[in-house]
């Protein structure tokens, strides 16, 4: 495998965040249970998540929520962007902060992103306004089912 | 939307930023709000049973451990099969995320959506060769789209002003 420009784990690392994948405890001291769990002392293992997040291997440790439960608007938005117009485009997009993650993919469909809004009535109004202001047609395709949401990768 | 308070509110506020690296994240969270250690953790649990919080736990920046090659899989799998091939596809381990999503004929004909990740395309590939062996997929017609870019990483906040976005901030 090519890992030329990723960082090195050891065994201990990759524990720590296989097992935190699957979840963190709620209770009064939940870093010395997932230590006892692991074998580690309480503070090696929140050295090591302290320095797995300062690394960027770790973007992330906290509550994952469900979107639409909290009351917010969620949803995968696509675009056909021409290639020569594509970072004016880009640009305008990106500047809506309702946008969260914009990937560009090597497709006729070419623009991705994510859409996460405060209600979900913003989301339409939103990508109304997208169209307005690109003159593009937005696709919205949120998810109609959920299959599997765990994030996870075992390491 | 469920039931949720003002002081639940408050309580995912403050944990915007992440939980605290300390002994006692949830009495230190309490401190911040006011609330004692017992009312975060009784809080939380409901969240979490009541299916507003998912879970706690980590979210991984796959490409900086080399999982390089980022691939959407998307497939056109008949309706009455989606929610078998669904499932089931969400149990292989290198599928991330799996979603059913509408088509839009003719420009766009898939229903499901499956991330794939792997240390390089090739590999992605050979993955959604075996999805669409072992699930029996081979005539439906799929495509996977690689990420050349990303532009965006976090725009969102989780959990702040009503804002929450789950998927992790890769860094392409």
């Amino acid at each position: 495998m090519n890992r030329a420009s990723s960082i090195d784990l050891d065994l201990t690392d990759r524990n720590i965040i296989n097992a935190l994948q699957g979840g963190f405890p709620i209770s009064s001291h939940p870093y010395r249970d997932v230590a006892d769990e692991l074998g580690l002392e309480e503070d090696d293992l929140i050295a090591r998540l302290k320095r797995l997040l300062d690394e960027g291997v770790l973007s992330r440790f906290g509550p994952m929520y469900h979107a639409e439960r909290l009351g917010g608007g969620l949803t995968l938005a696509a675009m056909k962007v021409p290639e020569d117009d594509f970072d004016r485009i880009n640009d305008i997009v990106n500047g809506f902060p309702e946008v969260a993650h914009n990937y560009a993919r090597d497709h006729a469909f070419n623009m991705w992103f994510v859409l996460a809004t405060e209600t979900p009535e913003r989301i339409a109004e939103t990508l109304t306004d997208i169209e307005t202001a690109t003159g593009i047609k937005v696709y919205d395709m949120p998810k109609q089912e959920e299959f599997f949401i765990g994030l996870r990768l075992e390491l | 939307m469920t039931d949720i308070s003002t002081q639940d509110l408050t309580l995912i506020e403050s944990i915007c930023g992440g939980l605290p690296m300390d002994a006692r994240p949830y009495h230190i969270l309490g401190e911040r709000i006011g609330m004692s250690e017992g009312e975060v953790i009784e809080r939380l649990q409901n969240l979490i049973d009541i299916g507003v919080i998912r879970r706690f736990g980590v979210v991984v920046q796959h490409r900086r451990l080399g999982y390089t090659a980022n691939g959407m899989s998307v497939w056109d799998v008949p309706d009455e099969r989606v929610q078998d091939v669904g499932k089931r596809m969400g149990e292989f381990p290198f599928v991330t995320l799996c979603y059913q999503r509408p088509r839009f004929l003719p420009d766009w004909p898939y229903n499901l959506f499956a991330m794939v990740h792997g240390a390089d395309r090739d590999t992605v590939r050979a993955q959604v060769d075996d999805l669409a062996r072992e699930l029996d997929l081979d005539r439906a017609a799929h495509d996977v789209l690689f990420s050349r870019r990303q532009f965006k990483q976090c725009g969102a906040r989780y959990g702040c002003k009503g804002k929450v976005d789950n998927e992790p901030c890769k860094l392409d």
